[in-house]
């Protein structure tokens, strides 16, 4: 009867036994530094090398060594931002486009630079959670150091115009960066086709580890060294590198877009029969754009109920799930993707986030769908809100 | 996150529903904040025979109702109007700090359904009950 269904792979995802199998032997006999000379050392140099490769192979990348390892996508956002702001502020250019529903490792990185005094304008999303080009292309001014778009929203899971913004960025000499952490595995990417600049990345959303990501960053862009130290990652980020996790992130972005179309088309069907079912349900929508949109993932809010009950209730069956509604996030407002593409704060409280892998199955679907109406309708059953909507639907 | 308390009065709450006739309601919280809590007293002879109670918001919320009709129930007014937050946190084994603003909620709502009951018999409620806050949240619900 009880059955679990874990679908909150925006959150994270379950290491892959494939992912497992390489970095278990890097824990043990492969503990070697990476800068050690002897040939334990050198086992551990080559296997990074190796993971580097298969980086840039998956991103289309020119060279090897336009991959940085990092700490996780966060890092990465943290530093392709500052780390390109503050070399373009040597040349006068203080000025950065974004848009207004960026993951906090972005929002939060040009607050910060806002306060250093460079100048932000944060662009529209719209209610179908896609940036405008014409809104970017008019955005930008003589001053603009950097342009940065998410790839695909990890709430909303919409996928942005990112080849248009980069032709658009690279015709003005406009650097360009794309967190590209919901996107890489579950849209194809090519940094050199895309005319991408600087790319953040991170293994534990495509079956890889905590604790581990890359940035790209094309050659002949300059970007500021984020850790002084050692010569680790061309002396621009020092220490010891994370041996096992980055063999990890090589082995999970290799097998995340080797059958990129395969698994993309078995999780569209997911995600579709998912949304079809749920927006049976009376007074519910759908956020973000239906068509461009990651094949997994799927938004929706449900009228006259809050978030948090909702994932309470579906964890008390099985289901892990998120939610945008502000008890979730320990604010007072909802989360800012959810306002960002226009909906009021008492709609986006109502907010589910579900989130499939290859290892969901149409029968982790129907269980979902068999138990969220009768969530719904227990909490809408006590609901003073829901009591006033149906009241108004009456005209009473 | 949760005490097993708290999560017993979410998945099974008490007195959840209306009283028709009910002597006393009191409202409190809004939409936009993501709480609003609806208390329904039946009174006899200055006692809370019966309460209900209906919730829009998180698990703390519709627990802290819950377990607040349980505090209020065959209790004298008086008594009810002494019915605190902290006092509804504790019962509930606490609650997480960022939770605690339901606690409030669940104590303004009775004392608004009480504020309600003296209203309907022609006293005027507020040199008794006090004031009621109507939202949780320091009145930052207005700010955009």
């Amino acid at each position: 009867m009880h059955r679990f269904v874990y679908a909150d792979n925006s959150a994270t995802t379950k290491i892959s036994k494939n992912v497992l199998d390489a970095m278990l032997p890097y824990f043990t006999e492969g503990y070697g530094n990476p800068s050690s000379l002897y040939a334990l050392g050198q086992q551990a140099r080559a296997a990074i090398d190796e993971a580097r490769h298969k980086v840039a192979v998956a991103l289309g990348a020119k060279k090897d060594n336009e991959i940085y390892f990092t700490s996780g996508g966060s890092e990465a956002d943290n530093w392709a931002i500052k780390g390109a702001a503050h070399e373009m502020a040597k040349k006068g250019k203080k000025h950065i486009v974004s848009t207004k529903f960026e993951h906090h490792a972005v929002l939060h990185t040009l607050d910060a630079l806002k306060k250093e005094g460079f100048e932000i304008t944060l662009l529209d999303v719209h209610e179908d959670g896609l940036v405008r080009i014409d809104e970017l292309k008019a955005a930008v001014r003589e001053d603009t150091a950097l342009v940065t778009v998410m790839f695909a929203n990890n709430e909303i899971g919409t996928i942005q115009p990112i080849a248009e913004i980069g032709e658009f960025c690279r015709e003005k000499g406009i650097l360009f960066h794309t967190d590209a952490v919901q996107a890489v595995g579950n849209v194809e990417i090519n940094v050199e086709d895309m005319k991408i600049d600087l790319l953040s990345l991170s293994a534990h959303k495509i079956h890889g580890p905590k604790g581990v990501g890359a940035l790209y960053c094309r050659n002949g862009i300059r970007i500021e060294t984020l850790i002084n130290g050692g010569a680790q990652e061309r002396s621009k980020r020092a220490g010891t590198e994370n041996t096992a996790g980055i063999v990890g992130l090589g082995v999970a972005i290799t097998d995340a877009v080797s059958d990129i179309n395969a698994r993309c088309e078995k999780l569209k069907a997911l995600r579709d029969r998912f949304i079809d079912g749920a927006l049976k349900i009376e007074r519910s929508r759908l956020n973000g754009d239906r068509e461009k949109r990651l094949a997994g993932s799927a938004n929706l809010c449900f009228e006259g109920i809050e978030g948090e009950s909702l994932l309470l209730w579906l964890d008390h069956s099985g289901i892990c799930a998120s939610s945008g509604s502000a008890c979730t996030s320990g604010s007072l407002d909802p989360s800012h993707v959810l306002l960002s593409i226009g909906l009021p704060h008492e709609i986006a409280h109502g907010s589910l986030r579900v989130s499939f892998s290859d290892e969901n199955t149409t029968e982790d679907v129907d269980h979902i769908l068999n138990v969220l109406p009768l969530i719904i309708d227990k909490l809408r059953a006590m609901s003073p809100l829901w009591e006033r909507i149906k009241k108004e639907e009456k005209g009473e | 996150m949760y005490t097993e308390l708290v999560m017993d009065h979410f998945t099974n709450p008490r007195n959840v529903g209306e009283i028709a006739d009910a002597d006393g309601i009191g409202e409190v919280g809004n939409a936009k904040c993501g709480d609003i809590m609806k208390m329904y007293i039946k009174v006899k002879d200055n006692v809370i025979t019966d309460v209900k109670f209906k919730t829009y918001g998180c698990g703390s919320a519709i627990a802290t109702s819950s377990i607040a009709t349980e505090m209020i129930k065959g209790h004298t007014i008086e008594e009810a109007l002494q019915l605190s937050n902290k006092a509804v946190v504790e019962a509930l084994g606490g609650l997480p700090a960022h939770k605690i603003h339901c606690s409030v909620l669940a104590e303004q709502s009775i004392k608004a359904a009480i504020a309600d009951y003296y209203t309907r018999q022609g006293i005027d409620p507020t040199p008794i009950v006090g004031e009621i806050h109507e939202c949780c949240h320091d009145g930052e619900c207005g700010k955009e």
